[in-house]
């Protein structure tokens, strides 16, 4: 599914060493592997198996997604920063696709 | 289509998914006794579509927390290291449910404990193979 559409929410602007939440949402079907075809046959499993965000190039979270994470994974989680910069969210995709977005912030 | 999705479910014995749950846990804890308290799932009581039931866990201080689902075909759930500028030891995500069963967490704490809970959500559709 080359047309995994990333989605992130990330304020503007957000205070030195305060947490704030970040919102993402990826368009995938997350085909799990355990559904069956008209024909009784498995559909192999395809869906994106790690995502990470990093701002700066500092880890914020790395994640581990199994075939039991629902379509179009939504992940919410908290961040802090200590300086200006950018968020960088990576999708990994089973067929070897990396879809990434951006998201610049600065410090209020 | 339901029914081939259901069937392979049932064959599984019960007693092999215990085990690779069983298995997935000593996996992560490396054999070490999971303690009490410090982590929290939230989860709703009732998840009427199995297929998307909203899920968060928190455990303050946590390297890493791990979330099995051991009522489904794979138990595993998700993996989520924190990295330095994690503003808080929380995720919040939605996931496949196959059935009733007792949705658990597990985190491993700065100092090396883990730490374990585990929350009944009641699935009234399926989510796996449907």
């Amino acid at each position: 599914m080359a047309d995994a559409k990333p989605r992130v929410k990330v304020p503007s602007s957000a205070a030195a060493g305060e947490a704030f939440t970040i919102k993402t949402l990826i368009s995938h079907d997350m085909e799990s592997g355990q559904r069956k075809d008209g024909d009784g046959n498995p559909i192999p499993r395809k869906i994106i198996n790690r995502f990470t965000c990093d701002f700066n190039g500092t880890s914020v979270i790395d994640m581990t997604l199994e075939g039991a994470i629902s379509a179009n994974p939504y992940i919410e989680f908290d961040a802090m920063i200590d300086a200006d910069g950018e968020f960088t969210f990576n999708w990994y995709d089973d067929d070897g696709s990396v879809y990434s977005a951006t998201s610049a912030i600065s410090l209020a | 289509m339901l029914g081939a999705g259901g069937l392979a479910t049932i064959t599984l014995a019960p007693a092999a998914m215990a085990a690779a749950f069983e298995d997935a846990i000593a996996a992560f804890t490396g054999g070490a006794a999971a303690g009490e308290g410090g982590i929290e799932i939230s989860a709703p009581e009732i998840a009427e579509n199995g297929n998307v039931v909203p899920v968060e866990v928190s455990a303050p201080g946590a390297e890493e927390i791990v979330v099995f689902a051991p009522g489904n075909p794979a138990p595993a759930v998700c993996n989520v290291k924190f990295g330095p500028l994690a503003g808080s030891q929380r995720l919040s995500t939605r996931i496949r449910l196959a059935k009733t069963q007792d949705v658990t967490a597990l985190a491993r704490m700065g100092d090396g404990s883990f730490v374990q809970v585990a929350r009944t959500v009641k699935v009234t559709v399926g989510g796996c193979g449907g």
